[in-house]
């Protein structure tokens, strides 16, 4: 039997991404926590050209980069289809996760910066936010993916659960349950999945954590 | 693939609309070519991709397809057996999709360094590109093409970019071909493709249009 393993970090959301595909598929996995201020000479192995988790090993050949491997899970393992059928909308689907690829990035952007630079990221975060309000959740559909969750839904874990810890720690508020009906009621449903609930970081760890990282960042801006 | 209507939104400089003319080129898909002006883009455009209002938008059948990697998976998926662009193994697939990753995170913004940045900033674009496009010569190794014997994936993605290496050239003053043979050795074997050549505006015209931008930006 081949063997799986993740390379990841408990904070990642990218991370999580490759749990839930691996879990939604019910592939068994061995899970290897890197320290990403020590990162181990495997890791670097596998991923010689970026140097980042996730990795994904399967019968010792490495797959990286979060999408490329929910790609090869998808296609490896194609019990619980993570992507429509249909060439279009497999390419509607792929367009709103190269959307969450290139935004999620804001997210912890939000958490490095402060002041003036912090404000225009959050400008560009509630325009990203705006943008899957009104284009990407209309039709009434429960989740991105219809009546189940997809790979479009686990692509933007980051607005779901990463985006409310970060604006809590920060002191923000960029997202508004008022302001945004559809994304507020897509971020419960999906935070109810028991796949999804079960797997997310713990929200009193992760403040902390971002609280002890915020003051080593302040502590080497000063310095 | 007799009734099929297809129109590809573009603009003649973009290596990214590059890419689909030569997917397109390669699956021998009839198609109509719109050329868009950016500063004044049709009704159209703007209904076709209403999030980011940007080319090359593909529509095949009414139905719009945006993001040039995307477009050439699906007209890779619209025809698989004819030319086909990606491998038939998820690993070999996983691969191509990461190294066609790799070419749009960096080429387009690196290479824009090149021509609109100077002194040490535009020394450290250099550096990273080169550096960048010798990972690549890596990758390919002793294949004729990325994707192997015949042209795919990574290829199409990537040689666009050849059309704009003289512009680079010129205003970063050095020479891709000193720092990168094998490189330059595969971009002229692909030109030898018509589907690749006729797909890719002259690189003098992309010199030219670069000078423009430059005046226009008030680039020195």
């Amino acid at each position: 039997m081949a063997v799986v393993k993740l390379f990841g970090a408990w904070l990642s959301p990218y991370c999580y991404r490759v749990i839930w595909a691996l879990k939604l598929k019910g592939i068994a996995y061995e899970y290897i926590e890197e320290d990403l201020s020590n990162k181990s000479p495997l890791l670097l192995q596998y991923n010689p050209i970026h140097k980042k988790i996730p990795v994904l090993l399967h019968d010792d050949k490495p797959i990286c980069e979060s999408t490329v491997i929910l790609r090869y899970i998808d296609e490896i393992w194609p019990q619980n289809p993570l992507l429509p059928a249909d060439p279009h909308e497999r390419a509607v689907a792929l367009f709103w996760i190269k959307f969450a690829d290139d935004k999620s990035p804001l997210i912890s952007k939000l958490f490095r910066t402060d002041g003036e630079e912090q404000q225009a990221v959050a400008k560009e975060c509630f325009e990203m936010l705006e943008v899957l309000e009104e284009h990407a959740l209309i039709g009434g559909k429960k989740f991105f993916g219809g009546d189940e969750i997809n790979m479009v839904d686990i692509a933007f874990c980051s607005v779901a659960h990463w985006l409310g810890v970060i604006e809590d720690f920060a002191g923000l508020k960029i997202f508004e349950p008022h302001k945004f009906p559809r994304l507020n009621s897509w971020i419960q449903n999906f935070k109810s999945v028991p796949v999804i609930k079960d797997n997310l970081p713990d929200t009193d760890k992760m403040l902390a954590l971002l609280k002890r990282r915020r003051e080593m960042l302040l502590a080497s801006k000063s310095s | 693939m007799g009734d099929e209507d297809v129109v590809l939104l573009d603009f003649w400089p973009s290596p990214f609309g590059m890419r689909v003319r030569i997917a397109l080129a390669e699956k021998e898909i009839k198609y109509e070519y719109k050329e868009e002006d950016l500063r004044n883009k049709s009704d159209l455009l703007l209904k076709m991709n209403p999030v980011h209002k940007k080319i090359p938008v593909l529509i095949y059948n009414g139905k719009p397809v945006c993001e040039s990697l995307i477009q050439v998976q699906y007209i890779d998926e619209i025809l698989p057996h004819k030319s086909p662009l990606l491998p038939t193994d998820p690993y070999q697939r996983a691969i191509a999709r990461f190294w066609g990753d790799f070419v749009d995170n960096k080429i387009y913004d690196l290479g824009r360094k090149l021509w609109t940045t100077k002194g040490e900033e535009q020394e450290a674009a250099k550096k990273e590109f080169i550096e960048c496009l010798k990972l690549l010569e890596g990758e390919l190794g002793n294949k004729a093409y990325f994707g192997g014997e015949n042209l795919g994936y990574v290829d199409v993605v990537l040689v666009p970019f050849y059309s704009w290496f003289y512009a680079y050239e010129k205003c970063g003053n050095f020479s891709i071909e000193t720092e990168c043979p094998k490189l330059i050795a595969w971009a002229k074997r692909c030109m030898e493709k018509d589907t690749v050549s006729k797909s890719l505006p002259d690189q003098d015209k992309i010199y030219d249009f670069v000078l423009h931008l430059k005046k226009v930006f008030g680039i020195e």
